[in-house]
């Protein structure tokens, strides 16, 4: 399984030095990689129907818990064949799609990328290493969305959803971290031996909610869902793939793959069917204004989401075979339309159902596949969404106590809205008259339509011979979630009861809808007044927010003068010393142990704070300079005072150096000019001042705290004996720490060559001189 | 004495911070090499200071026969003196070549450079 | 800056400060010097030259770019540290000769190592001197 994510990877990696090479010939490779790795998990399908797991277990950082565990059961392996299928589809697709697009091969490295994060997430058995997918996943799903970079719009979309589902990763890895610290381990197929002692831990609640927020924002749900109608900035392969199979997918594959391990109690169903039911009305509703075609798919995908979720909430054994079904059911029709409505895009430059019509007649194969797939969206009897749109109600009517009639009429509800939504995407622009303008357009090569035919003639063999996966994938799956044996037996007819009723009232009440909805502009704008209360709305809002509290934290801190940085700096050093020293009690001072007075040392003292003095005030280059070397000789007479001859001589020298620099550099710069108020100077000579006095403070301190001399004692005591010096400063540097002075002159030597090159260079405008 | 040297540190620090919150490059080139001083000075109260016994083992002894300077401060500021004129070395120049470009000594000058001056 | 009097100290003054540098360096392990203060007053030496002769003239009594002298400072001084290790010796261990000789004293691995540093210094203080005095701006 490792090879299967490494593969993909590894494939993106060989798209850098390859990529230019695939945008001819060799393109056809790219669909092989996917359809590859389809067959490989193909082949596990009668095995894990019968109802063994596979895993493999690679240590990665087994002291944090952290491994490379890979884990296939029934769900896993419906996950893998949506995201590897429909990615073969994709890639086809894509291939002509983008053809002659320039940056085609980072197109494809991001799509690879991103499937085989998809890969990994669905086959973790680790939760930190589902973690790890989890980001991936939003990551490439970043530069996937926001794939045509140079429109703001693209950009922007990208952001928010990145913005959205990493706020979500940052929920679920608390949450993810909470449940294995309660369980003890990181496994995720361990946990379910854990399930009571998680269940009943006082922190259950919490662990629940940070993972349903995790899996809200990356599944859309409501109040989370804005991001999903802005992705469709994508190309349409990549939304079709993002949205039908994958990307949004991963939400509800983390509640199916919780759902054993924490679900069936009050806290997982009440928020899961609240949210959910919500969810699903709210966008199946929205879906019936929007007027172009991705919009529409973008609010019934929402819609289909929220359906989903909801179906977990119940978590009845109707519920989660329902579900596992629908997963199936809505991956196959919701990519059939995108690719269609990516199509007709494509050839007649527009997304508008206001101004599309009589396409079949012009795109006849492609007219044919958004017909049955939107067939199945609305469940018509010999379509795979017929199922699965049975199983729904039979797993809303089955309900215990007084929900089922709530519960049914609100699936009821969305299912209608779905249907007028699904009609509207895949068959309005296909029947009437067809405009004068389009009656040039003619069919795209087969590469194109031949993905959406494929899928949605699946659609129909599905239907009428549910058995095909019902008895094998779909019962895997089931009892994979369910964490039980579900008994599951699809078919077709079921006799004439309720649940056929309520069939035939949602077909017939939908196409009426269908009719008499005409989505106009007026109406969209009627809806947009409400934007004000909408999350998307609200967020934004915050996020301006942020903004401008960022430019004026920007503003007031980072302004770019270095001397307000300082002042900052310095006024919080101050701040933290003085606290500091606040604590450390009073200053005691030991008078015996001060060495004697000397007149000389007064003089020289005097002079050197003479020479300050000057340095401050003069508005001289020079004078401040000399006054600089006069300091410097100064300090050089306190090092003879005070026995360290070594000290004086290289002040002395260093000094006269840097004077003749200065002298060589400054003589030609003008005098200082006065550029701060007296107000400024005298708020920074009380700054200064209180440092200079905290730092007197500091010695005044040290000088009364004891030393330890034991490596002073040790380099005097060995200076002759093991270094045959007596001159223990130049031993030290010489010798005991010879190290150190080596790196020092390596230190000069890059100053030295650092103000060669700097002289030597010739900057443009010097040039010019 | 010790004292001294508090007050001739504190003063330096003081004036030291005082020219780097300038606007003019070369106050500021001025003030880090005033705080280099002060905190060498500080290194050298850190050890305590004694007068007029170097440490250098006299001429026909092996090892010191009385008490001594401690030697570490004074090689870790013999090499912090060196080092800082390297710096300093490199600062002048570096000022200088500001200097040719925007001809002026204002940091100010800096945040707007013209567009014919880059 | 020109003056016939420097011109004329400089003449003598830079033998001499030369050997003054040399002695410091030199006895630097047994007494206050050694290649650090060593290497400033050789510095000072040939700055003052340059000062009262221009600094080509000095460039020309020095022979070859000051810059060169850096490599081979750090390569004396490094040369000097990795020694012992070919006599099966940790790296930096004094090496010494046995005879005295009179005025510096005993010779070894440290004075090679102390020599480099006078050198590297040499040429750091003069590079960027030099540079910075022969740049016409």
């Amino acid at each position: 399984m490792l090879f299967t994510i490494l593969f993909g990877f590894l494939s993106t990696l060989l798209l850098v030095p390859l990529g230019h090479k695939i945008k001819s010939k060799w393109s056809m490779v790219l669909p092989l990689i996917p359809a590859s790795l389809f067959l490989y998990y193909l082949a596990y399908v009668p095995a894990v129907a019968a109802g063994s797991t596979f895993s493999q277990m690679i240590d990665w950082v087994p002291s944090l818990g952290v491994n490379f565990d890979f884990r296939l059961d029934g769900l896993s392996l419906l996950f893998c064949l949506l995201i590897t299928g429909i990615g073969t589809g994709i890639f086809f697709y894509a291939r002509t799609y983008l053809k002659g697009h320039p940056y085609y091969d980072r197109f494809f490295g991001y799509l690879l990328l991103f499937m085989s994060a998809m890969l990994g997430l669905v086959l973790s058995d680790n939760l930190l290493l589902l973690f790890v997918f989890w980001e991936l996943t939003s990551i490439s799903s970043f530069f996937l969305i926001g794939f045509n970079n140079e429109q703001e719009d693209s950009r922007k979309s990208a952001l928010t959803a990145l913005t959205i589902t990493g706020m979500g990763g940052f929920f679920l890895v608390a949450g993810l971290i909470l449940i294995a610290n309660i369980a003890g381990t990181y496994q995720i197929s361990g946990l379910i031996y854990s399930r009571d002692a998680i269940i009943q831990h006082e922190l259950y609640p919490l662990a629940l909610g940070l993972l349903f927020i995790g899996a809200f924002t990356k599944s859309a749900q409501f109040p989370f869902h804005f991001w999903l109608p802005g992705a469709m900035k994508a190309p349409t392969p990549v939304s079709a793939y993002l949205h039908s199979a994958t990307m949004v997918k991963a939400g509800i594959y983390l509640l199916a793959r919780f759902f054993p391990i924490m679900g069936g109690t009050d806290y997982w169903s009440y928020p899961l069917m609240i949210v959910g039911g919500f969810t699903m009305v709210y966008a199946a509703v929205h879906a019936l204004f929007r007027m172009d075609m991705k919009a529409i798919l973008a609010y019934t995908t929402i819609a289909a989401l929220g359906v989903l979720v909801f179906l977990l909430g119940l978590g009845s054994k109707d519920a989660i075979v329902a579900a596992s079904v629908f997963i199936l059911v809505h991956a196959l029709y919701k990519a059939t339309l995108f690719l269609v409505t990516g199509i007709v895009d494509h050839e007649t430059g527009s997304r508008d159902i206001s101004r599309l019509s009589g396409l079949r007649k012009v795109l006849f194969p492609v007219a044919l596949a958004a017909g049955i797939a939107a067939l199945s969206s609305a469940g018509l009897p010999f379509t795979f969404g017929f199922i699965g749109k049975d199983l729904i109600y039979e797993a809303t009517l089955h309900t215990e106590g007084n929900w089922p009639l709530i519960l049914t009429a609100v699936a009821l509800l969305t299912n209608i809205c779905l249907l007028a939504g699904g009609f509207m995407a895949g068959i309005k622009p296909f029947f009437g008259p067809l405009p004068q303008a389009y009656e040039k357009l003619h069919l795209p090569p087969l590469s194109m339509w031949l993905t959406p035919l494929i899928l949605a003639v699946l659609c129909l063999l599905f239907g009428i011979l549910p058995g095909i996966t019902g008895d094998f994938l779909s019962k895997a799956t089931a009892n994979a979630i369910f964490g039980a044996e579900t008994h599951m037996h699809l078919k077709i007819w079921h006799g004439f009861n309720t649940v056929l009723l309520l069939s035939a009232i949602t077909l017939v009440v939908g196409t009426l809808l269908y009719l008499i909805n005409k989505p106009s502009e007026n109406k969209l704008n009627a809806v947009a007044r409400w934007n004000k209360l909408s999350p998307q709305y609200l967020i934004n809002r915050f996020t301006d927010g942020v903004f401008k509290g960022s430019t004026l934290y920007t503003n007031s801190i980072h302004n770019g003068y270095l001397r307000s940085y300082h002042l900052k700096i310095i006024l919080f050093a101050e701040a933290l010393l003085i606290y500091k020293l606040w604590l450390s009690g009073p200053i005691q001072i030991n008078w015996d142990q001060l060495t004697p007075l000397t007149i000389y040392e007064v003089a020289v003292v005097i002079i050197l704070l003479g020479a300050l003095l000057i340095v401050i005030l003069t508005p001289s280059r020079l004078t401040s300079v000399v006054s600089m070397s006069v300091i410097g000789y100064c300090i050089c007479l306190m090092f003879v005072f005070y026995s360290a001859p070594d000290l004086a001589m290289t002040q002395f020298t260093i000094d006269t150096l840097t004077t003749v620099l200065f002298v060589l550099v400054l003589y030609k710069l003008p005098s200082f000019l006065s550029l701060a108020s007296p107000k400024q100077k005298f708020r920074d000579m009380i700054v200064a001042l209180g440092f200079g006095t905290i730092l007197s403070i500091i010695a005044l301190k040290v000088l009364y705290e004891p030393v330890s001399k034991d490596t002073s004692n040790f380099y005097g005591e060995n200076a002759y004996l093991l270094a045959k010096g007596k001159n223990v400063v130049n031993v030290i540097l010489a010798d005991f720490r010879g190290i150190d002075t080596m790196f020092e002159t390596v230190v000069l030597s890059i100053a030295a060559v650092g103000v060669y090159s700097l002289l030597k260079l010739r900057l443009k405008s010097s040039e010019k001189e | 004495m010790e004292l001294l040297l508090v007050v001739v540190l504190g003063l330096l620090y003081a004036a030291g911070i005082f020219l780097i919150l300038r606007r003019s490059m070369v106050k500021l080139l001025l003030g880090i090499m005033l705080l280099g001083n002060g905190t060498n000075i500080l290194i050298f109260l850190l050890g305590t200071i004694t007068k007029g016994k170097p440490p250098v083992i006299g001429p026909d002894q092996n090892v010191f026969q009385d008490i001594y300077a401690d030697p570490i401060p004074q090689s870790l500021i013999l090499t912090a003196i060196v080092i800082s004129f390297a710096l300093t070395a490199f600062a002048i120049v570096l000022l200088k070549r500001v200097y040719a470009l925007v001809d002026s000594d204002d940091l100010d000058d800096l945040n707007t450079p013209e567009e014919e001056d880059l | 800056m020109r003056s016939i009097i420097l011109q004329t100290a400089t003449r003598y003054l830079l033998p001499i400060l030369l050997l003054f540098s040399f002695f410091l360096l030199l006895r630097g392990h047994y007494s206050p010097g050694g290649g650090f203060v060593g290497g400033l007053v050789a510095s000072i030496a040939f700055v003052l030259h340059s000062f009262a002769n221009g600094t080509e003239a000095t460039m020309k009594i020095l022979g070859r770019k000051p810059l060169s002298l850096i490599p081979v400072g750090l390569g004396l001084a490094a040369l000097s540290m990795v020694m012992p290790t070919f006599f099966g010796l940790p790296p930096m261990t004094g090496l010494w000769f046995e005879e005295k000789i009179p005025v510096i004293g005993s010779i070894g691995s440290a004075l090679f190592f102390d020599l480099g540093v006078y050198l590297v210094v040499v040429g750091v203080v003069l590079t960027i001197l030099f540079t910075i005095s022969l740049t016409k701006d």
